[in-house]
């Protein structure tokens, strides 16, 4: 009970750090689900194909694995080119690695950018044909019926998997600690290592995960309501 | 001002409309009658291509649709359609329905698409309805802010997809109604339709469709009381 009271500042900071890192994965990942999941849905079959393997490569595949990638496996392709440039054209060596910082938010907003791609796809082939048709009918081109009609519709009906995307990564970024990445259950590990109370320690780190993913999805309750009374 | 012809649609393997022949010429008002599954719809949404002909020609207003270099965009300014579902947009008050095309579509000023509507749900009786929300009114309401929604375009054809289908009875004389002012404007419409008394009333002509053809087409008197199309009569018999 001590040991976790007096650790608690410094889990605080992780969690400081775990929010951090999920908010920019998830707003990156907004971005690019909003062009994955329009990819989808486009009539170019290129676009399409490439939004599907975007999609499925990182839903298909562990977070961790993606996450060594971006941080072990591509900075040793790029030193390879690196040396081949030294070597041919004599330049003078610049790159080591990809900080920690930046490999954490690459990895964690594409994996979480292929959901919300999913998310967003759905949202928008859930407004009926009707909508379309109607808006299609006054003259609109499609980008503005999907900017006007469509979207405004579907943004509403994404909250609540938004939310859920959110929650979900919040927990996940629990695998960056592979990397060292300091963020919650990394400060927890670094606790335990050095005091040995891997109950209490862990313990906390989960409690502050509890809360953290409580009060997120009551705020989204919140807004979906809100949203609701809205029109 | 339409002219179609030998129009042809196939869904896959099903064909529907089977060879289509018809000149709609400027402020006539043509009904469509026929059984449900006839082709109606679809003929209807091939004059603004919301379904794309297989084969054969429509030309509006001197412009050929299935021609691939038409601007179909342009068209479909010109060409209002009014639907059984109403299909408004759920998010925008009647008056931002009304104003959502002119705005982005035509680039009117924000002031002239507010008058424009402003005056559109005057005409259809719904002047103190303009801030409220689609699911605030009742289908009837809804349907005249969709006409209004396609007038703000002022298109010079007005299509209608059994615009009363979806109502309860008591709701249906005030769309009719605004439709009957409309076709005494002179505005050239098609509207498909099982409401007799409106055909009698502001149709100059009933085409009556069975299986993608048009079986039989004139007057809504002699249609009515001299069908001489087998089908036309056991049809007729079951709707009046
Ligand atoms: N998008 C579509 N895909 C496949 N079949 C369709 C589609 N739209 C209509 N149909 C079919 O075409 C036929 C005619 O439909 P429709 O034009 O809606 O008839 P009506 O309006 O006279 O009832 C029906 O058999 C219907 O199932
Ligand atoms: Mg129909």
């Amino acid at each position: 009970m001590q040991i976790a009271i007096h650790s608690l500042p410094v889990l605080l900071l992780g969690a400081g750090k775990t929010l951090e890192i999920t908010a920019l994965a998830v707003s990156i990942g907004c971005i690019l689900g909003l062009i994955g999941g329009l990819s989808r849905l486009s009539k170019n079959r290129l676009l399409r194909f490439l939004g599907t393997c975007y999609v499925d490569f990182f839903r298909g595949t562990p977070l961790l694995v993606q996450i060594v990638i971006v941080y072990f496996g591509i900075p040793q392709v790029m030193r390879s080119f690196q040396d081949y440039l030294v070597y041919a054209y004599g330049i003078t060596p610049f790159f080591d690695n990809i900080p920690i910082f930046v490999a954490a938010v690459i990895s964690c907003s594409l994996n979480s950018g292929a959901y919300i791609a999913e998310i967003f796809r759905a949202g928008v082939q859930s407004i009926e044909k009707g909508q379309t048709e109607a808006a299609r009918s006054l003259g609109m081109t499609n980008a503005q019926a999907m900017r006007y009609v469509i979207l405004p519709q579907a943004f509403k009906r994404v909250i609540p998997p938004l939310g859920n995307e959110f929650i979900a990564m919040m927990k996940d970024t629990s695998l960056l600690s592979v990397i060292g990445f300091e963020e919650l259950f990394r400060r927890g590990q670094l606790i335990v290592g050095a005091t040995y109370q891997a109950f209490a320690i862990y313990l906390s780190v989960a409690f502050i995960y509890l809360v953290m993913t409580l009060s997120f999805s009551r705020l989204v309750d919140y807004l979906e309501r809100r949203l609701k009374t809205g029109d | 001002m339409i002219k179609v012809t030998n129009l042809h649609k196939h869904f896959g393997r099903l064909e529907v409309l089977r060879g289509i022949d018809c000149r709609i010429a400027p402020q006539e008002v043509v009904v469509v009658i026929g059984p449900s599954g006839s082709g109606k719809s679809t003929f209807l949404r091939c004059l603004n291509l919301l379904e794309e002909p297989t084969a054969g020609e429509v030309v509006v207003d001197g412009v050929c649709l299935t021609d691939p270099k038409t601007n179909i965009n342009e068209i479909r300014q010109e060409v209002g359609m009014v639907f059984q579902r109403f299909n408004l947009f759920p998010h925008k008050t009647a008056l931002e329905n009304i104003t959502l095309a002119p705005l982005r579509v035509r680039r009117m000023s924000r002031a002239q698409a507010r008058e424009v509507a402003y005056n559109l749900l005057a005409k259809v009786g719904l002047s103190d309805k303009a801030d409220v929300y689609p699911d605030q009114l009742s289908g009837g309401q809804q349907q005249r802010v969709a006409i209004a929604r396609a007038l703000a375009m002022r298109p010079k054809i007005m299509l209608f997809d059994e615009p009363t289908s979806a109502l309860d009875p008591e709701m249906v004389g005030e769309v009719l109604a605004v439709m009957k002012d409309l076709a005494r404007e002179g505005m050239t419409m098609v509207v498909v339709t099982h409401e007799m008394g409106f055909a009698r009333e502001v149709g100059d002509r009933v085409l009556f469709m069975d299986e993608g053809k048009i079986l039989e087409e004139g007057a809504p008197g002699q249609i009515f009381s001299r069908p001489g199309n087998e089908r036309l009569q056991s049809f007729l018999s079951k709707i009046l």
